[in-house]
């Protein structure tokens, strides 16, 4: 098998740290919904309150194209069906963080749980004769309070590059099943979904509609059920996966687990997740086959090159699931998705409106943490003012453009602020140095108390800046975060 | 080459409202009552007066924009007027330009006005307010006393200095302030408190717990300033003159280059080293007599000594345990309680401060008086540590 040709190039993952104990919520709701008990088991990744699907997007993003260029995206598919803006391309704030070049498509994709998995094979059929494809997908769903939802979702991002190079699997056949079969759904102004009995889902949905598919899509790829050595399927309903397998004639032991219990099922990410995971641990040579259910079936059947090997330095869906923090407070998990009506006190009243004329003229500097490297005298500063800040140089637009976001730093100072209003108090910040000069007063993010001084190693990551409720906005900037 | 202020211009009256809660009255009470005082004190009429300067940092608080409502207020007879404001050294640009005027020639007879209204916020603490539309896109959502927290960390991690012992530090700084507001009769704070009080108090921004942090306060102070020579005119004795008066503000560096290293303030340092000079103090921790700081928070002081060149670099710690800057040390901080009791009405602050020194250089300080003081240097500061204005003077005897 030649090592260069077109498929999946590079993989990234992305899971916030905080996993709530479903035994905590159980425990909470046991007086009102005491069946909850029978799903009270492992834990679900749920998002701070400054991340949602743009910013998980982004560090999933960033995951994936670790050691490739970025300048050869040529595409870029924003998949969720939670994206924060209704109106407003949501890619366009990915691709910004990114710093992905002005000559970009880029597409917002949502309507179903099979969004991204859609994305992922209209990316591998289109060829991608033009430059790569990022598909990022990702997913911070909100569910009641007591909900079975609340046990089962979680919030991720999954991403994949697609493109010609040294591919770590290419696509032998791809087969697309749509069926307006509803099991659960949400209307644009409700915020939680409404779903139809599990046992007609599992017997007329998955294991009518996915077989369906499977089939279409070996027959094409001309390949024995047996022979798939991997077969990932997101889906909530107890032991779906090895039935639709079983109904497939996909051998028992290519089933993989769904990850329901160690981050919960992230919507639209999950399809890519799991393929992300499962390229995590797959062989030369070894077939993937990755069903997505929703409204249809998207199936797609991969094969592993050797370039597999060689893949690493990467955070992935392991590293994802190893950076964590176990979390118990259900109360904060409420708030923070909006049940909880919390008194927030005069500091948060203050209006934080965002003039839309500043953000565009400064965007690469905000959302790119793009700072400045001066031609005369090497200093590295943060804004790029029009005049260097070296006192010695003072040189006039003497500045070309040097991206802080990837760069590591260490703390110079630091806080823990409690009279400042977080959501989620208290703020920490302070100064960051970064390694290879530079420094800026920050905002920090998924600080554990206690853990924290002077010389803590940290990295950059985008993040919910400030909400404007007034006007219905938010706005997006790196915080600092222990590395 | 400048000459420097130093000499050329005299503290004619001064005066400075009761600070505190007071729910009792507007903005525009406290400028009377502190212009009352000020008037009363030169022997003046309001129609001597040729220029005044009205400082306000926060306008949107209470009296809003420009230098009307000082006009309006004190019914001043159509002179030039101007609004001032430079964070929290607000009160010492006001005199600033009041004493410049004189200096200048251009006034014989000047007027410097400081008020804030803190206290109708409906909340402790200073008003949270946005910075600018860009700056808003970035900044960190932090409070006063969360960016001064940050010289505490800098600092231990500087000098190798243990958290208990800085800790310890900052409640003796603030149990002497305490110690000292209770004997002012206008001070906003007048209760003595102990170190375990500060070392158990609910934390604000770590380190800083509630009582390393200043009181959030209404009050107003005046300074009327003039010519030795019409001050001699006006009959008055033990002249006390402005030796010194300076300014730096940062301009980044502290914030975006890599030489700073958050323990210290850089304005500081270079407003300190060139008020000396201007007064011709060469040995500040031999030569001077007292010292008023902007003790906004106990942090704040202590590094502050240090740019101050009153305790050596890394040993600041050990004098402020050692007493040294106790009422009966050897350079008393904080006579009248400082920012931390007397209270912290942000314009009013630097005029407060020189209001101090001139009681004290003319023996008028009651309970509080120091024994035959020679030279004090007040410290007005305001902004962050990464980005701020620093405003010194040195105030002594006429002459000396």
């Amino acid at each position: 098998m030649s090592t260069t040709g077109f498929g999946i190039l590079s993989f990234g993952a992305y899971l916030p740290r905080a996993r709530l104990q479903r035994a905590a919520i159980h425990a909470a709701n046991a007086w009102f919904a005491p069946g909850l008990k029978a799903l009270a088991k492992g834990e679900r990744a749920v998002r701070n309150w400054d991340e949602d699907s743009i910013t998980m997007g982004v560090e999933a993003a960033r995951d994936c194209l670790g050691g490739f260029e970025r300048s050869a995206v040529a595409q870029l598919v924003l998949a969720s069906t939670t994206l924060p803006f209704g109106d407003r391309h949501n890619a366009g704030v990915v691709a910004n963080a990114l710093q992905l070049p002005s000559a970009l498509r880029a597409l917002d994709l949502a309507g179903g749980q099979r969004a991204g998995s859609s994305a992922l094979a209209a990316a591998l059929q289109q060829g991608g004769a033009d430059g790569h494809t990022l598909i990022v997908a990702a997913d911070a769903r909100k569910a009641k309070a007591a909900s079975v939802q609340e046990m089962q979702y979680g919030d991720g991002a999954a991403a994949l590059l697609v493109g010609h190079g040294e591919p770590l699997a290419k696509l032998l056949a791809a087969h697309s099943e749509t069926v307006d079969f509803v099991h659960q759904y949400r209307m644009h102004d409700r915020a939680h979904d409404y779903a139809w009995e599990e046992r007609w889902v599992r017997d007329e949905g998955y294991l009518k509609i996915v077989p369906r598919a499977v089939a279409a899509l070996l027959a094409e790829a001309r390949v024995d059920a047996g022979a798939v050595a991997h077969f990932c399927m997101p889906g909530t309903l107890s032991r779906i996966q090895a039935a639709v397998a079983k109904r497939c004639g996909l051998p028992d032991e290519s089933v993989r687990d769904n990850l329901g219990g160690v981050c919960g099922d992230t919507g639209v990410a999950h399809p890519l997740l799991l393929l992300a995971a499962t390229l995590e641990d797959a062989k030369p040579g070894d077939r993937i086959l990755l069903a997505a259910f929703g409204e249809g079936c998207d199936a797609l059947l991969f094969e592993v090159t050797p370039a597999i090997a060689k893949a690493s330095g990467r955070r992935g869906v392991k590293g994802a699931l190893g950076r964590r923090r176990e979390d118990g407070n259900y109360m904060r998990c409420l708030a923070f998705n909006g049940l909880l009506d919390m008194e927030r006190g005069m500091r948060a009243e203050p209006d934080k409106p965002t003039p839309l004329s500043v953000l565009y003229r400064n965007r690469d500097m905000v959302q790119g943490l793009v700072g400045g490297r001066c031609r005369s005298c090497g200093t590295v500063q943060y804004p790029r003012q029009r005049y260097c800040v070296n006192p010695e140089c003072n040189a006039l637009d003497s500045q070309d453009d040097y991206a802080f976001s990837e760069r590591s730093g260490t703390l110079m100072s630091y806080t823990a602020d409690a009279l400042t209003y977080s959501p989620d108090p208290p703020t920490y910040f302070g100064m960051v140095a970064f390694d290879g000069g530079g420094r800026m007063l920050l905002d920090f993010t998924e600080v554990e108390p206690g853990k924290i001084d002077v010389g803590l190693p940290v990295r950059m990551v985008f993040r919910i800046k400030d909400q404007d409720p007034l006007r219905g906005f938010q706005r997006y900037f790196w915080k600092a975060t222990p590395a | 080459m400048a000459t420097g202020i130093k000499d050329k211009v005299v503290i004619l009256g001064m005066g400075c409202s009761k600070f505190g809660e007071r729910w009792d009255c507007n903005a525009q009470d406290l400028m009377v009552e502190a212009f009352e005082e000020a008037l009363a004190d030169a022997g003046i009429e309001r129609k001597q007066i040729d220029a005044a300067w009205l400082g306000t940092a926060l306008e949107e608080q209470h009296l809003g924009k420009s230098a009307v409502p000082l006009a309006m207020t004190l019914r001043l007879p159509y002179i030039p007027v101007t609004r001032v404001e430079n964070y929290c050294a607000t009160g010492t640009e006001a005199l600033r330009g009041a004493v410049y005027a004189v200096a200048s020639g251009a006034a014989d007879i000047a007027l410097a006005l400081g008020v804030e209204k803190l206290k109708d916020t409906g909340y402790g603490g200073l008003p949270q307010r946005g910075r600018g539309a860009l700056n808003d896109l970035f900044w960190p959502n932090l409070s006063a006393p969360g960016s001064f927290a940050q010289l505490a960390a800098a600092y231990r991690a500087k000098h190798g200095a243990n958290k208990a012992d800085l800790k310890r530090a900052m409640a003796h700084i603030s149990v002497k302030s305490h110690d000292n507001g209770a004997k002012n009769p206008k001070a906003h704070l007048r209760n003595r408190i102990t170190e375990d009080d500060v070392l158990r108090a609910p934390m604000i921004a770590e380190p800083l717990g509630l009582y390393d942090c200043c009181g959030v306060s209404d009050g107003s102070a005046c300074a009327i300033v003039t010519t030795p020579d019409i001050a001699r005119g006006l009959g008055k004795k033990d002249l006390v003159a402005v030796k010194a008066l300076q300014v730096a503000v940062s301009n980044g560096q502290e914030l975006q280059f890599d030489q700073w290293d958050g323990s210290y303030f850089a304005t500081t340092r270079i407003a300190a080293a060139r008020a000396y000079k201007e007064a011709g103090i060469t040995r500040p921790r031999e030569q001077v007599s007292l010292v008023d700081v902007h003790d906004c928070f106990s942090v704040t002081e202590l590094v502050t000594m240090e740019d101050l060149q009153l305790s050596p670099e890394g040993t600041a710690i050990r004098d402020v345990l050692d007493g040294f800057y106790d009422a009966g040390g050897p350079v008393p901080c904080q006579i009248d309680g400082g920012l931390k009791c007397f209270g912290h009405p942000i314009g009013a602050s630097g005029l407060r401060m020189v209001y101090e020194m001139v009681l004290q250089l003319q023996g008028r300080a009651g309970q509080r008086q120091l024994k035959a003081p020679t030279w004090g240097v007040t410290h007005n500061l305001g902004g962050f540590p990464s980005q701020n204005v620093a405003a010194i003077s040195v105030i002594g005897a006429y002459g000396a």
